[in-house]
């Protein structure tokens, strides 16, 4: 504490210490948090269902995904990422995990929403498996904190079938 | 500033941050506002560097006593005697 320049240093080191004190402080009291999401999701309809020339199966279907996701907020949240995964076995691999629809969701306000749409990205399987298949929609959601440990979490939604037949 | 006023301006600075430290969590978590706290935080970084950085008189309420320059003429300094050179002695291997 001898010169100006010495005080200010001492100062600034101690108050940045201070501070990644209370970030990591502020991220722990993020486990006292005990999240309870509900989510549902109807495939509304089935647009078409083609092979392409590529071999490839292709489906194109309406969703309807309705979720309260707004217990996974806390004050520590920046934003939480969301996407619906499509998942189903084929005889070449056992877990096959396509992702649909993604959203961003930054407001507390906005984490309990429906919305209608057909999927965002394309339903593509890897060859020719998907008549008549059994799949899960998994809705993952990933919460992004202002500091801290990010935290990953998924809901299984499972019977869901696949037309029989190309459409 | 003098010795005691630089204990008093670490003092004073330890328990300035430490206390906007514990306010501004408090009121952030209360209010569910990460903003808050980092806002309160910042105005008492600001503060705590107004108070004690600066070289305020408080800080010098106790000057230290430097010799009077007419005692000095009095006691002149000693010379360094010719035996302080022979001290190095060089290493034989």
């Amino acid at each position: 504490m001898h010169s100006f320049g010495y005080r200010a240093n001492a100062l600034f080191t101690f108050a940045v210490t201070i501070l990644g004190f209370m970030c990591a402080l502020a991220s722990f009291t993020d486990s006292f948090n005990s999240p309870s999401p509900s989510v549902q999701v109807q495939v509304l309809k089935v647009n078409w269902f083609q092979k392409q020339p590529n071999g490839n199966d292709e489906v194109s279907m309406t969703l309807n995904i309705s979720a309260d996701l707004q217990s996974l907020f806390t004050w520590n949240t920046k934003q939480v990422f969301v996407f619906l995964a499509a998942e189903y076995v084929t005889p070449k691999h056992v877990l096959n995990q396509i992702s649909l629809w993604d959203a961003i969701i930054q407001e507390k306000e906005n984490a309990k929403f429906t919305i209608t749409t057909s999927n965002k990205y394309r339903f593509i399987d890897q060859g020719s498996n998907l008549r008549g298949k059994e799949f899960n929609l998994t809705l993952h959601w990933h919460v992004m904190p202002k500091t801290g440990k990010m935290l990953a979490d998924k809901v299984v939604l499972p019977g869901y079938r696949l037309p029989a037949e190309y459409r | 500033m003098d010795w005691q006023g630089q204990s008093l301006a670490e003092k004073l600075m330890q328990i300035m941050l430490l206390g906007f430290a514990v306010i501004a969590f408090g009121t952030g978590y209360l209010t569910a506002s990460f903003q808050t706290m980092i806002l309160i935080y910042a105005v008492g970084v600001v503060l705590t560097t107004l108070v004690t950085v600066p070289n305020w008189p408080v800080f010098n309420r106790h000057p230290l006593k430097w010799l009077d320059p007419s005692e000095v003429e009095k006691h002149p300094k000693p010379q360094p005697s010719s035996n302080v050179n022979s001290k190095k002695k060089p290493i034989k291997k």
